[in-house]
């Protein structure tokens, strides 16, 4: 049976086929439809969002330990965060084979940074394949289960953007019966890397990178296509449909395992063909280790980017250099952008308005809250990685001392903090930092789509799980007075950030306002606000706030002049399609120009 | 078959259905035959920003992405982001535009102006364009949301692939109770095209 799959969904699909057992992750784009996928169609596999990738990691460790399947799914950050157990579980092997699963993002369509996770199979001398397609993407899944426990040894399987979130036609198959059984196996001198042991396994680990060489000089992934044998190109992943693509005539080396490399593979392509060019997106990391081995490869990283993500049109333009004539654009004019915005109603405009009024230092996280540096906020000042907003805030607060009193925030939203920020709070909290930190607590993983956290009170499967209490949690980590706001209460927030930015002890500020997405937390929304035109002057105050449902629109004529004989150009125009009546704006209008339709103006909403 | 690949261009802002538009007509190119593949960035596109969504079909498909160029339709569900994807489009290509405008932050904020007469703009040089009145005909139905159902159909209209195909795969997609307005929404879709 065939079915039209993303690369996502074929890489849950490759899971079931192998008979995994276990399935852990953090959601993060472009990987987290892994996960809710085998959560939703794979209910035998269990399944989980773990607090962080390192968790997530340790649980498929753990779960390989007891004979079991299991996979850890991340996006390349993600890698980062495990790193720590991974660099480890390189030495210690596997028993039931394991799989850490990393969706790169080329271009940055949703990321930090666009580190090329190639690297970190060299780094931890484990084995790493690519599929180019849906079908490799399954495919090559249920291989890596194999070459796990065949080698003992962890696996991974890089995906990136273009491949987790295209799609294509997959054959499918039925699950398979994995050959590990399930048991207590006691091994202690394998899984105990004390210094003694760790160096008999790295010894090992040598040996099996030897025979992994030899897998990949026979793996028929690893394939040579001669068509043109003037000019050859390697390729791997989504790089080689490119090539593909453009120069369906030329020869190919195309590599389904990326680390380690097929040395004589490599050699006999080179004798087969004239010239080789290397094709690859990101870092020259097949190029690198190939003319490391001693080949002399055409071109390479010569000819395409490092960064950014690689298309059908860059691929020719680098291998053509200059014969090919640029690309002309129809229409050359300016239009106006369309970048991400916060959705109309959500909580996180309140607090970002107020912190813009007290002028602080706003460290942020990751999140739909980074948002909040773009124009008209431009409330964040700083952001790198999950959980730093607090660490840097209380580092900044130290080396400001006196300078910085009152100024330094942090702002993080809920899952990002039980992913990694209880450990710099802990840090305030023990090492006493008067910078503020605020909760940006809207009770899901918003960026990535909705996904559940150890705070929202539910499992992936939906189950009801124990919600953790952010107050309770500050207080163990020794934040005497931890607060809560209403973030759509704009006085209330200015007035609780205001008192705890005078404090001169750690202070948490918890906002307590659910993703406006979040339908299963709120009663009901409100009726949509209306802008009274007979008074509105066009100050744009509410504009500012930079809400989707608010526009400011130029007036003509009669149009131009309030009621009480005010000049205008311009008035404010709320869409009630998009305004779900949140009241913000309300608030932030100092004529009264904005009018509720409520009996009586809500500020904010009646949740759940 | 046709040996030469279709390429379409999906654009749109988030929200309006442009993916699940796109994972519609890979179904239905799929049941009809051919080899199918797509490609969408989501994320943070899903915050009002810009969605587009590549679509392309035919013997054998490799890439999952158009080459700039080298698209031949662009299927715009908002008529900025018609314009700003227009240049993707091969010098013959086709348009198929949904008379629909949704302001972007910098027209909200009153930096910028909303550009002026796009479909006039852009017939001036491409002659093969069709405007559809894809969210006035599904608001006039009852539901806004059945726009992209109306552009569906509208689009639908090009191709020798049969309308049963595409009705059904639309409302496999589609919760029952909304499947009589959707099956409206469609037709309506595709009187909008009227193909010589």
């Amino acid at each position: 049976m065939k079915k039209i799959l993303s690369g996502n969904e074929a890489i849950a699909r490759g899971a079931f086929e192998a008979g995994v057992k276990v399935a852990a992750a953090y959601p993060g784009t472009p990987s987290t439809e892994i996960l809710e996928t085998i959560s939703k169609e794979y209910k035998d596999i269990y399944s989980e969002w773990s607090p962080n990738e390192k968790v997530a990691l340790e649980v498929t460790y753990g779960a390989s330990m007891a004979g079991a399947r299991s996979l850890a799914c991340m996006k390349h950050v993600g890698v980062n965060v495990a790193a720590d157990p991974f660099m480890t579980l390189s030495y210690v092997g596997v028993n039931g084979g394991l799989v850490l699963l990393t969706a790169d993002d080329p271009e940055l369509y949703s990321s930090q940074n666009e580190q090329d996770n190639r690297n970190y199979a060299k780094f931890a001398k484990v084995p790493m394949f690519e599929p180019s397609d849906s079908q490799e993407a399954k495919d090559f899944i249920k291989l890596a289960f194999e070459v796990s426990e065949r080698f003992d040894t962890p696996v991974m399987v890089r995906s990136v953007t273009r491949i987790s979130h295209a799609k294509g036609i997959v054959e499918l198959q039925d699950p398979v019966i994995p050959p590990v059984p399930i048991g207590i196996k006691k091994d202690t001198a394998k899984y105990t890397m004390l210094p003694s042991y760790a160096r008999v396994r790295h010894v090992v680990i040598e040996e099996r990178l030897l025979k992994l060489k030899e897998f990949a000089e026979e793996f028929p992934g690893n394939r040579i296509e001669i068509n043109d044998p003037h000019i050859g190109i390697i390729s791997a992943g989504i790089s080689y449909q490119y090539a593909k693509e453009v120069f369906p005539n030329h020869s190919y080396l195309k590599l389904g395992m990326v680390w380690p490399l097929p040395k004589r593979l490599i050699g006999e392509f080179f004798k087969k063909v004239k010239k080789v060019y290397i094709v690859e997106e990101l870092d020259p990391f097949l190029e690198e280790n190939i003319r490391a081995m001693g080949f002399k490869p055409k071109g390479g990283k010569n000819l395409f980017s490092m960064c950014g993500e690689l298309n059908p049109f860059l691929v020719e333009k680098g291998m053509l250099k200059k014969k090919i004539k640029s690309f002309k654009p129809l229409f050359k004019e300016t239009l106006p952008p369309r970048p991400p915005n916060l959705c109309p109603g959500c909580p996180h405009r309140g607090v970002f308005h107020v912190l813009k009024k007290l002028k602080v230092f706003a460290s942020g996280d990751i999140g739909c809250y980074t948002l909040g540096a773009y124009p008209p906020l431009n409330v964040i000042n700083s952001n790198i990685c999950m959980g730093s907003s607090i660490g840097g805030a209380h580092g900044m607060a130290k080396a400001l001392g006196e300078q910085g009193k009152g100024k330094i925030v942090g702002v993080i939203g809920d899952s990002t903090f039980l992913h990694a920020g209880v450990h710099p709070l802990m840090d305030v909290g023990y090492n006493r930092s008067y910078a503020t930190i605020i909760i940006l607590d809207n009770r899901t993983t918003g960026m990535t789509g909705q996904q559940e956290h150890p705070a929202t009170g539910y499992t992936i499967k939906g189950e009801k799980a124990h919600r953790i209490d952010f107050i309770e949690l500050g207080h163990a980590l020794g934040i005497e007075n931890p607060r809560k706001v209403n973030p759509w209460n704009l006085e209330e927030t200015e007035q609780v950030i205001k008192e705890e930015l005078e404090k001169d002890e750690p202070s948490l500020v918890v906002s307590e306002g659910p993703c406006t997405l979040l339908r299963r937390a709120f009663k009901k929304y409100n009726k949509p606000l209306q802008v009274d035109s007979t008074k509105c002057v066009g100050c744009k105050t509410c504009v500012n706030l930079g809400c989707p449902a608010i526009s400011y629109q130029l007036v003509e004529g009669e149009m131009a002049v309030t009621a009480d004989g005010k000049k205008r150009k311009g008035i404010a125009y709320i869409e009630p399609g998009l305004c779900p009546g949140c009241h913000v704006c309300y608030q932030v209008c100092k004529l009264g120009a904005i009018k509720s339709q409520e009996d009586k103006p809500i500020f904010g909403f009646e949740t759940v | 078959m046709d040996q030469k690949t279709t390429n379409i261009l999906v654009a749109g802002v988030g929200g309006q259905g442009v993916i699940l538009a796109s994972d519609i007509m890979s179904e239905v190119f799929m049941e009809a035959g051919y080899d199918v593949k797509k490609s969408e960035v989501h994320g943070m596109a899903m915050r009002g920003g810009i969605v587009t969504s590549h679509f392309r079909f035919g013997k054998k498909v490799y890439s999952p992405l158009i080459k700039e160029g080298e698209a031949d339709i662009l299927f715009a569900f908002e008529q900025l982001e018609g314009l700003r994807w227009v240049n993707h489009l091969r010098p013959d290509g086709k348009i198929v535009m949904n008379d629909h405008k949704i302001n972007p932050p910098a027209v909200n904020l009153g930096e910028m102006e909303y550009p002026k007469a796009i479909p006039e703009k852009i017939k001036s040089k491409l002659k093969d364009f069709y405007l559809v009145k894809g969210s006035e005909i599904a608001l006039q139905l009852g539901d806004a949301r059945a726009a992209n159902v109306v552009l569906l159909g509208a689009i639908s209209k090009f191709f020798e692939v049969n309308e049963d195909l595409w009705l059904k795969t639309i409302l496999d997609v589609l919760p029952p109770k909304v499947h009589d307005l959707n099956r409206k929404a469609f037709f309506a879709g595709r009187d909008q095209i009227s193909v010589s």
